[in-house]
């Protein structure tokens, strides 16, 4: 019954992986999303309900088992938000990195920054 | 007002980062003067706020109005109090000292530059503030984000750095968020004095232990802590200057000061070896981040591995949990915000001199004597020399370890201290007997500059000689009832 949890639990594992083992920024970065996808798929599931309907009450139904919890897509949203932002600084940064050493491979900017702190232009 | 004292701190930084671009347009000569206005503004409303504290009680305030559990609280007691006022005055000082250097560093780009430190600010001091746990989540990325761009403003090594702080500090970010999941699915509530109220009903669960483990393991990578250190020591070398005189001091004060905020206020977990664990992490932090700290050539590389060792002392502290552990903890966080900032505000008045970032090449002293007694003073304080604020937080903690009955913590404090005395003296000595360099410039860092400088290390002192004061009335009562 808990199953849309492991698809959560391994989306969150391949992110993670992913972030740490890929030597291309770009694909650490690719990381990061489905990361944080996997954590907004966690908090959803929580609200899951069977047999429920939209919190919106109208009239004077007003039994509470008969809604489904608002509060985690709302929090949710706000996560996006914040989602994007770090997915915008990250891709801005990645693009000002790619003008100035012209490779997203960590070696090889690793090697590029170790010879401009050697001798900075 | 007075209601609304308890937001004022996150709110007049906000308005003020978005003031800065508008004003911007007009005369960017006119940022650096609003940026240390509105942080002036700020600490003068964090001020106001631990007085008020002080005198009447924890203040709540209900953000818009709606009630708590349900709306997002605002908490104003001892501890937030305090570091509010922590973060707002040393950015204040920060702020005014790194004045010539950012102009150095961003001709004509200043504005922005002002915009993303007080955003950064504004998410730390939201975080302090916040009562509500998925708040302070996203204060937490308001600051993390503003940080990001500011190191990534160094461009080109700078760039690298900043890209790992970002992968690092979203992973920490989030294994927080995870946490928070965790216990809001075990208890239904998100704010702080709620799910402590409900959670002793429910540490059974296995997501009470995941929740805590998650949570935990966020704030200490975004505290720096060792060994989820790797983002700190590039960030800081490589940031430009004046950002790394902001960010240094205050950025991982507010993860630290959240992490003390879980664990002792409102998880509470009895049951589970997290403080055990916290503190030996924490003297390994010490020892380890001040032994690599001994070893570097490069003046802000050393400052930085010197903060990963000064932050295990506060991970320590906490850790212990006993009453003058903590006292001594929340101590470290005013000691070292002071100190640090000191530290790279007197790099930063070199690097404008053309001089640094190699030890070799530092030499303030014969020229910026001024500068140079500073530093030295700084200095001092991160050994732990009476009277500085550094000798008296190590001391309480030292306290707090041989009082919880654990004499190997109680000897990685004095090992710290005795590490921050070899890295300390190859500081000092750069400072004052390095390279000579050829004559030409002013022979002192610019007026504001000073100011800051000096208005640091005198406080530095000073923290320390009134420090019986300070616990008495601020941090007795903040550690009093939680320590064990």
């Amino acid at each position: 019954m808990n199953y849309p949890y492991w698809v959560a639990v391994g989306l969150l594992m391949l992110g993670l992986y992913t972030m740490i083992a890929h030597r291309n920024l770009l694909k650490k970065a690719v990381g990061m999303t489905i990361f944080q996808t996997a954590i907004i798929l966690f908090f959803l599931l929580l609200a899951v309900k069977r047999d429920a309907s939209l919190p919106i009450v109208s009239g004077a139904d007003v039994d509470p088992a008969r809604f489904m919890n608002p509060l985690p897509h709302a929090l949710m949203l706000t996560a996006i938000v914040v989602m994007v932002a770090t997915s915008g600084v990250a891709l801005a940064i990645l693009i000002r990195l790619y003008a100035r050493y012209g490779s997203l491979e960590e070696d090889v900017i690793a090697e590029r920054v170790a010879s401009d702190e050697a001798d900075p232009a | 007002m007075r209601a609304h004292l308890p937001i004022l701190p996150v709110l007049l930084p906000l308005v003020g980062a978005l003031l800065q671009p508008l004003v911007g347009l007009a005369s960017r000569h006119a940022a650096w003067p609003l940026a240390v206005a509105t942080a002036a503004a700020t600490a003068a409303a964090g001020i106001a706020g631990l007085l008020d504290v002080l005198a009447r009680g924890t203040r709540r305030y209900s953000v818009g109005g709606w009630a708590p559990p349900w709306g997002i609280e605002v908490v104003l007691d001892p501890l937030s109090a305090f570091t509010v006022c922590v973060i707002a005055v040393v950015a204040t000082l920060t702020l005014l000292a790194g004045g010539p250097s950012a102009r150095a560093t961003y001709e004509g780009e200043e504005p922005t530059y002002y915009s993303l430190t007080l955003l950064l600010v504004a998410g730390l001091l939201g975080m302090v503030v916040s009562g509500d746990l998925f708040n302070v989540f996203v204060f937490l990325e308001v600051a993390s984000i503003s940080s990001y761009a500011l190191v990534a403003s160094g461009g080109g090594p700078a760039l690298a750095a900043a890209f790992r702080y970002v992968v690092l500090g979203t992973i920490g970010a989030s294994f927080y968020l995870l946490g928070v999941g965790c216990l809001y699915a075990l208890t239904g509530t998100l704010n702080m004095a709620d799910l402590a109220a409900r959670l002793p009903a429910a540490t059974g669960s296995p997501l009470f232990g995941g929740g805590i483990v998650f949570m935990v393991v966020g704030l200490a990578v975004k505290m720096g802590l060792f060994p989820l250190h790797g983002w700190l020591p590039d960030a800081y070398t490589r940031a430009p200057a004046p950002v790394a005189a902001v960010m240094a001091p205050v950025a991982t004060k507010a993860a630290a000061y959240v992490l003390a905020r879980v664990l002792l206020y409102v998880i509470r977990p009895e049951g589970l070896p997290v403080g055990t664990t916290l503190a030996w992490v924490g003297a390994a932090a010490i020892v380890a981040g001040g032994a690599l700290a001994a070893t570097q050539v490069d003046a802000r590389r050393l400052l930085a591995y010197s903060s990963v060792s000064q932050m295990g002392y506060i991970a320590l502290g906490l850790g212990l949990g006993v009453q003058d552990a903590l006292v001594g903890a929340y101590l470290h966080i005013l000691a070292h915000a002071l100190m640090k900032a000191a530290l790279f505000v007197a790099l930063a008045a070199a690097v404008l001199d053309g001089r640094g970032p190699t030890l070799r090449a530092l030499r303030l002293g014969s020229r910026m004597p001024i500068t140079g007694a500073c530093a030295v003073v700084a200095a001092l304080s991160m050994i732990g020399v009476p009277p500085a604020a550094g000798f008296f937080s190590k001391w309480y903690l030292l306290q707090g370890a041989l009082a919880a009955g654990q004499p190997i913590l109680a000897g990685a404090i004095l090992g710290g201290s005795l590490l921050a005395v070899v890295y300390m003296y190859r500081f000092t000595e750069a400072v004052w007997f390095g390279e000579p360099r050829a004559a030409g410039g002013p022979p002192e860092a610019p007026m504001p500059l000073l100011v800051g400088l000096v208005a640091l290390a005198v406080a530095s002192v000073a923290v320390g000689l009134g420090n019986a004061a300070l616990v008495s009335n601020v941090l007795g009562p903040a550690a009093a009832g939680v320590g064990r």
